[in-house]
């Protein structure tokens, strides 16, 4: 199988680490290779958090700039500064709730513009999904759920040798139980929305 | 039961590469476990510290990792399999045992795990800890995947008893942070109560002794490379006349690298798992059947220089190449299309590569660095200090731990940091070169690992500075694991002692110590004040619980602060202590009432007293 390669970046706190996790889940369940990489040491203390994840046959768990299929950014500023990982071919979905950095509060430094943002990324990758994650996951029951609301965006675009019924039964196994129902709201809601966004 | 002990064989599992090797361990049979923690190794600890709880595995958080390899190495010559993790700079640590427990070897199994950082995403440097293998004449393994590490663990052991030696399991971060599907084997009885036959010929260091000990380990090291020779780990793929020699994670890229380039059939691989001492013979015959060979290895040219000795040896003068013009380099991590692209370079292949994006209208984005929580205590101990320390001229050497992001602006106190410990003796050499003020900042768990050496030196030698513990109560850069000053009832585990710091220093010696709680602001500034003018060594201990570790135990106040109509915009609290619970909202400071913890120092700080607890409790 051709390796279909995804890039997740967030900041610590935004629960790309579990999202992650239920990607491997449903691939396991899919019975798709995939290997994963997380840079996660700092994830605690306010910086970025990003995970790999190579769907398909490949032994590299990493993924080299402009080689991502996919880009999921939960936070618009880290989307952006991802975009070194992307090509033009690019599938792009993120979130377009900010949380500035503390150097912008401090004055070193100018948040993005966000309708620029938006047009920069639209201009140089295939597509590009936005959407509020966190008015839909709060829609859902929990400001927490924002991550299983960027995968359901995520798995409407088709890109992931994925379906959503195996990412549902991994968020079933994978997520806290009183979570469980909220998740999948979240996961639906984000789905829809991605699919609005198509049509 | 804790998901490593699942006595399940077969069952297909995703694992993060730290908990497949604390798997391999566990279906190895290991029974004494210790470490040190450090990152990226220290998953496979928190494994073995849950999975003891659950069995008869033994486990301890060891003061550091000198005394973690002593217990092993102990553990090992009583009979029974044992395992030291710690990470690459740890080695340097345990280092003075690695060396001579060569010589003295050992009875049952002994895994030694070091893993090494490229590109020091977490670390103060990215040497190679390959080294240490030829340093100290111990076999060494490096795994390149996740499913890998987890088979090649239970070998190590079976290596190490074979050869009576430690064996070294280097891994790097990225087999350690890498997930990968898993399937669990068998798991191996442990035996878990050991004894140790007095054997004084092996086992007394003294130089009579030691000088026999060499020959043995020169003999053991023979038998070493007539076991690499043979090793599964060290294997050929594919064929043609151009060769790679790789191993770690580069095997995987470079698989990647000549699938996508569709050059298998003309590029055959040598891949090195069992890397100390280097397959003499496979490597030979392998430089006759090619005409050109690429090295492949992240780190220092190790193989490289090996396999061209091994080259001469055989007078071949085939082109060997790896960190040559243009090609790797000795610096940080490889990725697969640097791999892909100097393959292709190399063996002269066509590839273009992805284009690139045009990034060059992306306006600055603003950093995002790693920052002390909200309410961090070593936020307000660093404020105390300067003003304590206000119109003196100052160096602040600092130490390894959350708190050394305290050099980030606008606190700005770290000026000289090297490694585990040195915060103490740089102190006395700072005082001894100088005549500036000398202030010193180490973490309680760093402060046992080795801080405690330099502070008895200090003693000693009579030096001058003051230095500051920053006691958070927890080991909290590396997760929260236990250290000796931990009160381990909080966490409803028992066997286990406290120390506590202020005993300790007092019967150092030390004639000033005062603790101080970091979040009384003005009390600790004169505090800090009376330690700085005592002439001679001073110790502060500034005591408060990680944030991160009191949530975790729900003994947080449950009381956030918000900025009042009073606030006259003199932003002191953005301005010198910077915590992150503060966002503009225009031009007017607020406070995120879900980060913030109540620690009041801002609060404390405000010139117009505009910052102010919020009457609702928090939801």
């Amino acid at each position: 199988m051709k390796p279909t390669r995804l890039i997740i970046v967030a900041v610590g706190g935004q629960g790309n680490l579990l999202a992650s996790k239920v990607l491997g889940e449903a691939a396991l369940l899919s019975n798709v290779p995939v290997r994963m990489s997380e840079v996660h040491g700092m994830a605690q203390r306010g910086g970025v958090v990003e995970s790999a994840i190579v769907f398909g046959d490949a032994r590299s768990t990493i993924i080299s700039d402009g080689e991502a299929d996919l880009l999921v950014g939960f936070e618009p500023a880290e989307t952006l500064r991802a975009l070194n990982k992307c090509n033009k071919k690019t599938v792009v979905v993120t979130n377009l709730t900010p949380l500035p950095p503390f150097t912008v509060t401090i004055g070193s430094g100018v948040y993005p513009e966000l309708e620029n943002l938006q047009r920069l990324i639209r201009e140089k990758t295939a597509r590009l999904i936005t959407l509020d994650a966190g008015d839909l996951a709060k829609t859902a029951g929990s400001f927490m759920a924002v991550n299983m609301v960027l995968l359901g965006s995520l798995i409407q675009t088709g890109v992931l040798p994925i379906s959503a019924k195996n990412i549902e039964e991994a968020i079933r196994t994978t997520t806290k139980k009183a979570f469980v129902d909220i998740n999948l709201k979240a996961f639906e809601l984000g789905f829809a929305e991605a699919q609005k966004a198509t049509l | 039961m804790h998901k490593l002990l699942n006595d399940d064989p077969g069952r297909k599992t995703l694992l993060l590469g730290n908990d497949a090797i604390a798997r391999g361990a566990i279906e190895a049979g290991v029974a004494v476990t210790s470490t040190y923690p450090g990152t990226p190794s220290s998953e496979i600890s928190l494994s073995f510290f849950q999975a003891s709880q659950e069995s008869d595995l033994y486990f301890e958080y060891s003061v550091n990792e000198k005394v973690a390899l002593e217990v092993s190495a102990a553990a090992a010559n009583s009979g029974l399999r044992s395992m030291s993790v710690m990470k690459h700079v740890g080695l340097n640590v345990a280092s003075d045992v690695l060396m001579t427990l060569a010589y003295l070897g050992v009875k049952s199994g002994l895994v030694i795990l070091t893993a090494d950082d490229p590109l020091m995403f977490s670390s103060q440097n990215e040497q190679d800890n390959r080294y240490y293998g030829k340093l100290s004449g111990l076999p060494v393994l490096e795994p390149s995947s996740v499913e890998e590490a987890k088979e090649m663990v239970k070998s190590a052991f079976e290596i190490s008893e074979t050869l009576q030696e430690p064996v070294l399991f280097r891994t790097t971060t990225r087999i350690n942070h890498s997930t990968a599907v898993v399937e669990y084997g068998e798991l191996q009885e442990r035996k878990t109560k050991g004894y140790f036959v007095k054997d004084p010929e092996n086992m007394v260091a003294v130089p009579a002794v030691a000088r026999n000990l060499h020959v043995k380990l020169l003999e053991n090291i023979k038998k070493a490379a007539a076991l690499s020779n043979e090793s599964p780990f060290n294997f050929i793929s594919g064929a043609g006349r151009l060769g790679i020699i790789c191993n770690g994670v580069s095997y995987g890229y470079a698989s990647d690298a000549l699938d996508e380039l569709g050059v298998s059939d003309q590029i055959k691989v040598l891949r090195i798992g069992f890397s100390n001492p280097m397959p003499d013979r496979l490597i030979k015959d392998f430089l006759k059947t090619c005409d050109k060979v690429l090295i492949i290895e992240e780190g220092e040219p190790v193989m490289e220089e090996a396999v061209k000795a091994f080259a001469q040896e055989e007078k071949l003068t085939l082109p060997i190449n790896g960190k040559g013009e243009g090609l790797f380099s000795r610096l940080f991590e490889y990725d697969p299309t640097l791999v892909k692209t100097c393959i292709a370079k190399y063996f002269d292949f066509p590839y273009t590569a992805t284009t690139h994006l045009d990034l060059s209208n992306i306006p600055e984005i603003p950093v995002r660095p790693p920052t002390l929580c909200a309410g961090c205590s070593h936020r307000s101990v660093y404020y105390e200090v300067k003003q304590a320390a206000a119109g003196m001229d100052v160096i602040y050497p600092s130490d390894i731990g959350c708190y050394t992001l305290g050099y980030l602006p606008p606190l700005s106190m770290t000026d000289f940091v090297i490694c585990m410990g040195a915060s103490t003796g740089t102190s006395c050499g700072f005082s001894v070169a100088t005549d500036q003020k000398v202030v010193s900042f180490i973490g309680d768990s760093t402060f046992f690992h080795s801080g405690i050496s330099g502070l008895i030196n200090a003693v000693f030698n009579k030096h001058n500075f003051t230095l500051v513990i920053l006691d958070n109560r927890i080991t909290a850069m590396t997760g929260h694991q236990p250290n000796p000053g931990v009160d381990m009832t909080e966490m409803n585990f028992d066997g286990y002692d406290q120390i506590q710091i202020e005993d300790l220093v007092k019967s150092l010696g030390v004639q000033h110590i005062a603790v101080t709680n970091p979040y009384n602001i003005k009390k600790s500034i004169a505090t800090i004040k009376d330690a700085l003018e005592f002439k001679g060594v001073s110790v502060i201990i500034a005591r408060k619980k990680c944030t991160l570790y009191a949530q975790s135990l729900k003994q947080l106040p449950d009381r956030a602060f918000y900025v009042s109509d009073k606030c006259q915009n003199h932003r002191n609290c953005i301005d010198e202590i910077a915590c992150p619970a503060f966002y503009l909202d225009g031009e007017k400071v607020q406070i995120n009432s879900d980060l913030c913890v109540g620690c009041a120092t801002c609060s404390q700080i405000c010139p117009e007293k505009a910052i102010l607890p919020l009457k609702k409790q928090k939801s």
